[in-house]
């Protein structure tokens, strides 16, 4: 209580310095010559409480950007009117590094980094506001990994950001915990949102379109940060992701079909509902599996506890593509149904019984299709098996995590 | 103006052997004047290390006697590292000052415990030609750690080019540098001085800035002072700037990379410590790739055996593994240091040019393993 209650003592002081002295704590660095150099001094120099005020115009940056001071916003004049670009970068693995606390990123666009997009790294109250990242040369393998990027980080808010051409995730979180993505648009990129080895998200209100998958999220081994849980995936619209692949081999999203809607792969207790599915050629929802060989004894490969209910189905599973299309399709057919499990467990479950918490359900409207493919069963009874499309027998629910509460919105 | 064509590993590991045995030999003739005693101009000024603000010139430090020739003052002690972070093939002059009376505590596995007070001094130049590297020395900048109350900043001062004074720069510099390789050939390539974040970029253990040369290990060598070569540690231990070490044969050591008698492993494993482990390890800025890569790391999947990336985007260069035990080619670890271009090359800081030797090392250790 103490603790947020000098909280809301802050936000209140930092309220009244920055109406009473405004021109104190703000920078303004507009374009023109030597503007890359001003704003890189600029988002060094800050102080608590400062606002960097980055005027319209285009930036042309030959280096990364970094921000390490707390308090501080960065504001652009909007996401069509601030540039920057990174056209000619020649250093850094990112165009914006933020790496304190309590930043808002708004109303700007960063285009063309060799890397990452905007990245924070460790942060805390981490805000990224109606910016635009995108590679104005569309999907391409040579282009940056991510285009909004947090990573172990903590309260982060992404609100209507537009991503496009990001050759893994447009809008990538990764071993973070309390999440709000929310009102964003992912398009052109391999993924369009993605949530990885991360804790209590809520995704909600975005559009995935054009990516070559709609919404992943995935735990990976051998990382510091793994075991995701309590997600919440909801009213989205994802819609013709229809992009090949583009993302260099090696990386995780490289097996991603074209095609794909939503992707549930290992993780914990997580919620697909109330999302509009339309015109995702290999699947609208897969729930999967790790595929891959690990070594690690502290990674869970399948998910546990998933719950796809009350989503809206379009047409969708007609063309099937890459590895993982045709292995759904070969065991389906097609076109493949609208919700696909690989109904692979852990060998001892597959003797005995998965406990009620951690199986998958699925409840939605009439009509809908569905197939678990009964991958382990393939594999240790080849003779003899047969995938169980019979939706009725997946019918339960889970209890759904509370919503996602932030502190720079007034949550605890 | 592209690079010259990288030289063959061999000759430019010999090469560098050269330059570095050079540049000992140039650091300790020019510490000569102050560990003899002989009366250095001025002393250093603890005020401008402890100030909040810094001062805008290096010279106000007085770390030197002779700022030019880099002959340092009284109580300035020039050290080198075993097996020292690439940097464009820059050369570089280290010097530690630590307050009189004071001591840096020793660690056996991070950098010395330094106390407050405490400035490390890194200068950085190019010879005019690499073929006569201790001749015609443009110095670029010095870069300062110091240790002030509050903690660790980092500082980096530009030379001028009358090479008389350095100035500091916040928001970094890019300078274009035209050198003859060690081949003979003309090499230009731009230089980037590092702004202040940059410098957090690597000298970050756990979110504080940190120093990240002058470990134990690192130091653990010999060093060709005035009055003879002695071990950097036990100096350091006789000059009364070090408490608490043990003597150097009980101390851990990495050995010079470029050292073919050394254990092969060993010498892999302590290039990726310094070049590579500030960020890759639990508490680096590169700690969610899970790639630790710390002298002390002892499990290959975690320093990359059979790893998968995480974030590598293009970085992956199509590859499925970090290390792919016995083939190099299949190795995301060569083709990354092997790259030049922003967001494949790593480290992704302070590095334009390729380092063949360095590589051709990486690609022996690889290929070796089973």
């Amino acid at each position: 209580m103490a603790s947020f209650l000098s909280r809301a003592a802050l936000v209140l002081l930092m309220g009244v310095s920055s109406a009473s002295l405004a021109a104190a704590a703000e920078i303004a660095v507009e374009a023109g010559e030597g503007a890359a150099e001003r704003l890189t001094e600029a988002l060094i120099t800050a102080k608590p409480g400062d606002t960097v005020l980055i005027g319209a115009g285009r930036f042309d940056l030959t280096d990364g950007l970094s921000l390490d001071v707390d308090d501080v916003v960065v504001k652009g004049a909007g996401p069509d009117l601030t540039v920057l670009s990174f056209k000619a970068q020649s250093g850094a693995g990112e165009g914006l590094l933020v790496t304190s606390d309590r930043v808002v990123l708004e109303d700007f666009a960063v285009e063309d980094t060799k890397g990452d997009g905007v990245k924070s790294k460790g942060s805390d109250q981490i805000t990224f506001r109606n910016l635009r990242v995108e590679w104005t040369n569309g999907p391409d393998e040579k282009n940056g990994a991510y285009g909004v990027y947090p990573v172990s980080s903590k309260n982060i808010l992404v609100e209507k950001v537009t991503v496009k051409g990001a050759a893994d995730a447009g809008i990538y979180v990764g071993q973070s915990e309390n999440i709000v993505v929310r009102e964003s648009r992912a398009e052109y990129n391999v993924a369009g949102i993605e949530i990885e080895n991360s804790m209590k998200a809520d995704v909600y209100k975005n559009v995935a379109t054009h990516n070559t998958g709609g919404i992943l999220i995935f735990d990976l081994p051998n990382l510091p940060v793994q075991g995701g849980h309590d997600i919440r995936v909801f009213d989205n619209d994802v819609l013709d992701n229809d992009t090949a692949n583009f993302a260099p081999k090696g990386n995780m999203v490289a097996i991603v079909p074209k095609g794909m809607g939503i992707m549930v792969m290992a993780n914990r207790n997580v919620h697909v509902f109330g999302n509009r599915l339309s015109g995702n050629g290999t699947t609208h929802v897969l729930v999967a599996a790790y595929p891959n060989e690990y070594e690690d004894d502290n990674y869970m490969f399948v998910p546990r506890g998933v719950y796809v209910h009350g989503n809206t189905y379009g047409e969708g599973g007609g063309a099937p593509d890459g590895e993982v299309g045709k292995t759904i399709s070969d065991v389906s057919g097609t076109p493949v149904p609208d919700i696909v499990w690989d109904g692979v467990t852990t060998i001892p479950e597959y003797f005995s019984w998965t406990s009620a918490e951690n199986r998958v359900y699925v409840d939605e409207a009439e009509g809908t299709s569905f197939v678990n493919l009964k991958m382990i069963s393939q594999l240790l009874l080849p003779w003899g098996w047969w995938p169980d499309t019979d939706i009725a027998g997946y019918k339960g629910s889970l209890p759904e995590p509370a919503p996602v509460k932030l502190p720079q919105e007034g949550g605890a | 103006m592209l690079p010259a064509k990288p030289a063959l590993p061999i000759s430019f590991a010999t090469a560098l052997g050269r330059i570095r045995r050079t540049v000992g030999r140039l650091t300790a003739a020019l510490a000569l004047a102050t560990l003899a005693g002989t009366g250095a101009a001025g002393a250093v000024s603890l005020d401008a290390i402890l100030a909040d603000d810094a001062p805008k010139e290096l010279s106000q430090f007085g770390f030197f006697a002779d700022l030019p020739a880099q002959r340092p003052a009284e109580g300035v002690v020039p050290y080198r590292l075993n097996t020292p972070l690439f940097s464009d093939a820059a050369l570089k002059m280290r010097f530690v000052f630590v307050p009189p009376g004071k001591q840096a505590s020793y660690d056996a596995e991070e950098a010395l415990d330094f106390p407050v007070g405490t400035a490390l001094v890194k200068t950085f130049a190019f010879p005019a030609d690499y073929r006569a590297p201790d001749k015609d020395l443009r110095i670029i900048e010095t870069r300062l750690l110091l240790h002030r109350a509050d903690g660790w900043h980092a500082l980096a001062y530009v030379w001028n080019d009358a090479q008389t004074e350095a100035t500091l720069k916040i928001a970094g510099a890019r300078i274009d540098v035209s050198t003859i390789d060690a081949q003979g050939a003309p090499l230009s390539f731009t230089y980037a001085v590092p702004n202040r974040n940059q410098c957090k970029g690597c000298h970050d253990l756990g979110g504080t800035i940190s120093p990240i040369g002058p470990k134990a290990r690192n130091l653990n060598g010999d060093f060709a002072y005035h009055d003879g070569t002695a071990n950097q540690l036990d100096r350091w231990t006789a000059l009364g700037i070090l408490a608490g070490a043990p003597a150097a044969a009980d101390a851990p050591a990495v050995p010079d990379y470029l050292d073919a008698a050394a254990p092969l492993d060993a010498r892999a494993r302590a290039w990726l410590d310094v070049n590579c482990a500030h960020c890759h390890r639990a508490e680096g800025p590169a700690s969610n790739s899970g790639l630790f890569l710390t002298w002390s790391e002892k499990q290959p999947v975690t320093y990359g055996v059979n790893k998968r990336p995480v974030a590598a985007g293009k970085g992956s260069g199509g590859l499925q593994f970090d290390i792919a035990p016995g083939d190099p080619d299949a190795s995301i670890l060569i083709y990354r240091v092997d790259s030049v271009e922003p967001g494949v090359m790593m480290p992704e800081l302070g590095r334009h040019l390729p380092d063949p030797a360095a590589v051709a090392l990486l690609r022996e250790w690889i290929a070796a393993m089973k």
